[in-house]
């Protein structure tokens, strides 16, 4: 991986909070630019001549710890700039300048009362608060208030006590944060301070020319409405009774941790000036009368009340303003593009499904490209990370419900990358009220502010931010790395952590049980992990752990010392208790030896066992207590149903019900699990589930151990060391892939959208911590995550919107890590256009997501039922509304003309099909995958491609690593293209078929599967023979490349007329007729009946 | 219509008197509900806490509904009793058609952050409060009337 590292540092000790001064004690280095005199001449206040002589540090590669940054001779500067430096030349443009001693102490020792106080205080010197925050203000008012007339009309008293006396019954109850008391003030002025808000939209344009305009014109029409200076001594004395009023009710109902948690990604307590929690604050007191009861966290500073706000900053810069051209940057062309909104004409012709045959691309399809100016489309996030189902968005609810699609986010957030941005920097830029962090589709309004584009609020751009370590250029905040990249990665200071990074901790959790020795397992996972324990993601710092059981517990001390591991053995699975803690999780690099005799000794140690219990509960809550100090990942091996101590379940499988799609248990029977991974979220640990077993193991009730802590399952079906060796070789591949590829802990997810949507539902494995934010004990980069959003406000006057997500975890290495993509896309007002901007793979991953919630709430029945009736709704609605001609046949827009096939791929696949002898597990696992796979991978699990490979050749190959791959076209799936004297790959995600013909030529036989002639093929050939032939070669590596682009490894079977698995085979032919469900023909009519009713 | 005059006095200020005692705390916990949920979506409080504080509340309220649905019953408050019993249905169905759980109480915090049911358990949290603070004031009215016309 190639990561590029850009490091900006800049020297700022003084005002750092306490844990910053630690890594920040002395830092600069390396270039440092002559300090910008002439920029003071134009934002004289912003830039104090003593401010500006920041040190920056770019390393173009750097690719050590970023800890090194921070070395080095610093030049210490002191932030406590003197009040005369103030209002030097403007009246409103003073917010650097240092508050005054009695607000400023009355800030201070107030601050002092709770963790996160520091920080805010550190940072409004800084300025960012006091100019484009009226709640922030205050002191920074002062000190110019004597200058200027008081402009603020008495009334503003009464204006600022009143809020928090009304408020008072939400406040009280929550516990609100302490932080948020310095919030209060805020909206309670505004009403009063600009006393014009009707004269104003309530929602500032957005296309960003004509933005920038505004805010020069304003100061002038609005003369009165100078920042809230009168009431500021009163704002603030206010704000201190209510932390004392919060702080009593923050004590009593304890909230105040998770609080924190929460805020440390979302809220980002720190680096900036208001903690986070802050906002929700303002919501709740709002919310009290509930007349904004839905509107997401962080967005309601800018909703139709706080509009005003919005100008209050505009007001505060009109000298600083002036003389910028706006730079022109990516965002700004916006209107241009949206001028040229085209439709996408191709995307609009309607197509007759009837009549079109082979509707089914010979290629992999590709998402839609968002109709967006080309420019800024550039800059979007890759669809592989980051995908919508509609690409455009409809501006109201209604004209959402009137498509009948689903509108929601797909993402594979922690996806492997091959460039990836690494930027390090003290301070992470972020929007101040909704905490958005920069992105390339912000607007600058001068080079000074930045406009948020999810909250519109306008920012200011710091000191540092204005320096470009990739140009080396002053004065270029736009063309920085983080407002030229959609994915990027930022180091997180100190202030995004809660206790410091933990180290990786992994442990792993043995079945050793008669059964489990019998399959043969261990010695298998065993000798993979002895194999890859260097390749192990971590540090010096890595620990690791062994728990085997069966009806007892036995743990594994690898104290150093001990010539050879000492295993203990704790009988009482009743309660629980960790003899001897601190042995059992050791230092992997100190204790190798040790622990490698041990995974030598393991697979003999239990040959001879003859228990048959398993009491996998128990070492599921043993592993909790010895993990819960630091956190990590246990690996849970599991080869049947756990029979002893808590969590003991019972068989429910019913065979002879498999058919009908009522009753069947896809419920968890027990929730000892779910509250069980619900404490290991709570103590960053995560779950990951390897079940091999030969019967019912209740996974529906098993796999919640993962579901809510993050982790994965794996499931191996008969998995036998002996009878079953391809599995082995799955095992084998798929678990070296599971030790050694990446992971995250301690990990939160944010995802934040456009103000006027929200979130209404998540899909994947994780626990939610709120309204937008996802608890990730641990992330691994093969997991994908679905959301579903919802139109709230109408989005009438936006022309663009878009979506955040935010991914703060540990790496580990130990650093703390900000993973942020950003997406944007285009609203549009018509139905037509929401159609033709329709992403149908998208839509059916977020179908087939709510499709398994449904069939566990509800019934499968229900389910298939919902699918189906998908499909009709919006096709009828597309033939109702766009649709002018009414023409014969099953008319689709262009964009959906897939959407039956894939929905009829649903209902024929293992989770939702009908009629057929899926096993329970297997049909849970696979609903498992559909949650927690990203679109990719589901896509092809749900609708295989299928390639001729009998006659292979070079045209239009691939060349990679000097391999040519070669690229055959992907077939319908229907048994009558296949023909006699063919050779065919059915590619199904986790499993492939290469399915000879009766008729195959000779050629292909004795070149690629190296037999003389059909009838001598192997029944149970799971492998091709590499051959030195290019036939072989071609296929080999076709396969090879196949396999290589997923994390799991699909097993290949090579199917001949007679053998026993052509009916898996032929089961994956989706457009043929099974014997319970219908052919994509009869799909078809079935839909056209009912859309045309 | 008030309860009938004809009913035992002692009995009926009994009743009332406790009703109204009840009713409050019903209204109380309603008024608690709506307020949790609320909290949960301006994202203060971990759902998980939230649901650890809600969830014993859930049995109380509907076991004291249940107690006051009885005492209509002795009273042969037929009218009372048939405006009860709706709701005595529902909080049975809604308590078997509850997720699977060890423990009281009706809300898992992995589901209770899903748009839909958190929208359903505050919409139910309103109602609800709406019918208890309806049916106080409807107690409160029978027993003065009892009072005054005995």
């Amino acid at each position: 991986m190639d990561l590029r590292k850009l490091c900006i540092t800049k020297t700022d000790d003084q005002h750092c909070p306490v844990p910053n001064q630690l890594m920040h004690s002395s830092d600069g280095q390396g270039y440092s630019p002559s300090a910008p005199g002439s920029y003071s001449h134009q934002m004289p206040a912003k830039v104090p001549p003593h401010q500006s002589s920041g040190q920056f540090n770019y390393g173009s590669s750097q690719i050590a710890s970023q800890l090194n940054n921070y070395q080095g001779p610093g030049q210490i500067l002191s932030r406590v700039a003197p009040p005369s430096g103030s209002p030097v030349q403007q009246v409103g443009s003073a917010p650097q300048v240092l508050p005054p001693v009695p607000p400023n102490s009355a800030a201070g020792s107030s601050a002092g009362s709770f963790g996160a106080g520091p920080p805010g205080l550190s940072s409004w010197p800084y300025g960012q608060a006091p100019a484009s925050h009226p709640a922030g203000s205050p002191t920074s008012h002062v000190a110019h208030m004597a200058g200027t007339a008081p402009t603020q009309p008495p009334s503003s008293l009464p204006g600022n006590t009143n809020p928090p006396g009304s408020y008072q019954f939400a406040a009280s109850p929550g516990g609100p944060p302490l932080q948020n008391s310095y919030m209060k003030p805020a909206p309670a002025p505004r009403p009063v301070t600009q006393p014009l808000p009707p004269v104003h939209p309530p929602r500032p344009p957005l296309g960003p020319p004509p933005v920038s305009g505004p805010p020069l014109i304003r100061p002038s029409t609005l003369p009165a409405a100078a920042p809230p200076n009168s009431s500021v001594p009163q704002a603030l004395l206010n704000s201190a009774a209510s932390r004392e009023g919060d702080a009593a009710s923050t004590a009593s109902d304890g909230s105040m941790v998770q609080n924190s948690y929460d805020a440390i990604e979302g809220g980002g307590l720190m680096a900036t000036t208001h903690p986070s929690a802050a906002t929700p604050n303002v919501n709740m007191s709002r919310n009290v009368g509930y007349s904004y009861p839905n509107l997401p966290p962080g967005y309601q500073n800018t909703s139709p009340p706080g509009a005003p706000g919005l100008q209050a900053p505009a007001l505060q810069y009109p000298d600083g303003s002036k003389p910028f051209h706006q730079p022109p940057l990516g965002p700004n062309h916006l209107t241009a593009s949206m001028g040229t909104l085209s439709l996408q004409q191709e995307g609009l012709r309607p197509v007759n499904l009837l009549q079109e045959r082979n509707i089914l691309p010979t290629t992999i399809l590709q998402a839609p490209v968002p109709n967006l100016h080309e420019d800024i489309q550039k800059l979007n996030c890759n669809p592989e990370l980051f995908r919508c189902t509609l690409t455009n968005i409809p501006q109201t609810q209604t004209l959402l419900n009137k498509a009948k699609l689903p509108l929601g986010l797909l993402l594979h957030p922690f996806k492997d990358l091959s460039q990836l941005p690494v930027v390090t920097s003290s301070t992470i830029v972020r929007c101040r009220s909704c905490r958005t962090y920069i992105n390339p589709f912000v607007s600058f309004l001068d080079q000074r502010r930045w406009k948020c584009n999810l909250c519109y609020r306008v920012n200011d751009v710091p000191e540092e931010f204005m320096y470009n370590p990739v140009t080396r250029a002053y004065g270029e905040p736009h063309k920085r790395p983080e407002v030229q990249n959609a994915t990027i990665e930022f180091m997180a200071p100190s202030e995004y952590m809660l206790r410091p990074p933990q180290p990786p901790v992994y442990l792993f959790v043995f079945d050793v049980s008669h059964n489990a020795i019998e399959t043969g397992y261990l010695n298998t996972v065993c000798k993979t992990l002895l194999d890859n324990l260097d390749l192990l993601p971590g540090n010096t710092r890595t620990k690791i752990g062994f728990i085997t059981f069966d009806s007892t517990i036995h743990f594994y001390s690898l104290q150093e010392g001990l010539s050879q591991p000492q295993m203990l053995i704790v009988s009482d699975i009743e309660d629980v208790f960790i003899p001897m803690p601190e042995n059992l999780l050791v230092n992997l690099n100190e204790n190798r030896e040790l622990i490698q005799d041990l995974l030598k000794t393991l697979p003999q140690m239990f040959t001879k066992s003859l228990e048959t219990q398993s009491a996998l509960g128990p070492a599921l809550q043993a592993a909790f207590k010895l993990m819960s100090p630091t956190g990590g990942r246990i690996s849970v091996f599991q080869t049947q149903l756990p029979s002893l101590g808590m969590g003991a379940l019972k068989s429910r499988e019913e065979p002879n019900q498999r058919s009908t799609a009522k009753d069947i248990h896809l419920t968890p029977s027990t929730d000892f699990y779910k509250k069980l991974a619900l404490d290991c979220s709570g103590q960053q640990v995560a779950v990951d589930l390897f079940l091999l077993s030969g019967q019912y193991s209740d996974l529906a009730s098993l796999g919640c151990i993962s579901r809510y802590s993050a982790g994965s399952v794996y499931y191996y079906q008969s998995y036998h060391h002996k009878h079953n060796p391809v599995q082995v070789e799955k095992l084998q591949k798929e678990l070296k892939r599971y030790l050694t590829r990446k992971i995250g802990f301690e990990a939160v997810m944010r995802i934040r959208c456009t103000k006027g949507l929200s979130i209404h539902t998540f899909h994947g494995n994780f626990f939610v911590r709120s309204t937008d934010l996802l608890s990730l004990p641990n992330v691994n980069p093969d997991a994908g995550y679905a959301v579903q959003m919802a139109v709230e406000e109408s989005l009438t006057d936006m022309q663009v919107v878009s979506f955040q997500s935010a991914l703060l975890y540990t790496s580990s290495k130990g650093e703390r890590r900000i993973r942020v993509h950003t997406m944007c896309l285009p609203v549009v007002a018509t139905l037509s256009d929401v159609y033709s901007g329709a992403d149908v793979q998208a839509i059916t991953g977020l179908l087939a997501n709510m499709a398994v919630d449904r069939s566990v709430s509800a019934s499968l029945s229900d389910a298939r039922d919902a699918l189906v009736n998908a499909v009709i709704d919006s096709l009828s609605a597309y033939r109702a509304s766009v649709l002018s001609v009414q023409q014969p046949g099953l008319m689709a827009p262009r964009s959906l003309r897939l959407f039956p096939l894939y929905v009829l791929a649903l209902l024929k696949q293992k989770a939702f099909q009908t009629g057929t002898s899926a096993r329970l597990d297997e049909r849970i696992f696979t609903m498992c995958q559909v949650k927690n796979q990203p679109l990719v991978y589901l896509m092809l699990m749900m609708h295989p491609n299928l390639y001729r490979v009998d006659n292979l050749t070079d045209e239009g190959a691939l060349n990679i690593n000097d391999k040519t791959i070669p690229q055959p076209p992907i077939l319908q799936l229907s048994v009558e293209k296949l023909s006699r004297d063919g050779a065919y790959l059915m590619d199904a995600g986790s499993v492939m078929f290469l399915w000879i013909g009766k008729n195959c030529g000779q050629n292909f036989i004795s070149q690629v599967l190296g037999v003389p002639n059909y009838g001598s093929v192997p029944q149970n050939m799971t492998h091709l023979p590499e051959l030195e032939t290019a036939e072989s070669i071609r296929t080999t590596t076709f396969i090879a490349w196949l396999r290589e682009q997923r994390p799991f490894f699909p097993i290949l079977y090579i199917v001949k007329d007679d053998s026993p698995l052509k009916s898996s085979f032929l089961q994956n032919m989706i457009e043929d007729r099974t014997e319970s469900a219908l052919s994509y023909y009869e799909f078809l009519l079935h839909i056209q009946q009912q859309v045309n009713k | 219509m008030p309860p009938r005059p004809a009913m035992p006095v002692f009995l009926l200020r009994q009743l009332a008197v406790g009703a109204e005692h009840l009713a409050r705390t019903e209204e109380n916990r309603c008024h608690l509900t709506i307020i949790a949920f609320d909290e949960l979506k301006t994202d203060y409080k971990n759902p998980i806490d939230q649901c650890n504080t809600l969830n014993p509340l859930v049995l109380p309220e509907y076991l004291i509904h249940a107690f006051f649905c009885v005492m209509f019953l002795c009273a042969a408050e037929w009218l009372t009793l048939g405006l009860n019993m709706p709701l005595l249905a529902y909080h049975i169905w809604r308590y078997m058609s509850r997720p699977v759980m060890s423990g009281p109480g009706l809300y898992d915090p992995t589901t209770i952050m899903n748009a839909d049911i958190l929208a359903y358990c505050q919409k139910e949290g309103w109602c609800k409060l709406a019918f208890y603070l309806l049916s106080f004031f409807y107690y409160l009215y029978g027993m003065i009337y009892v009072l005054v016309s005995s």
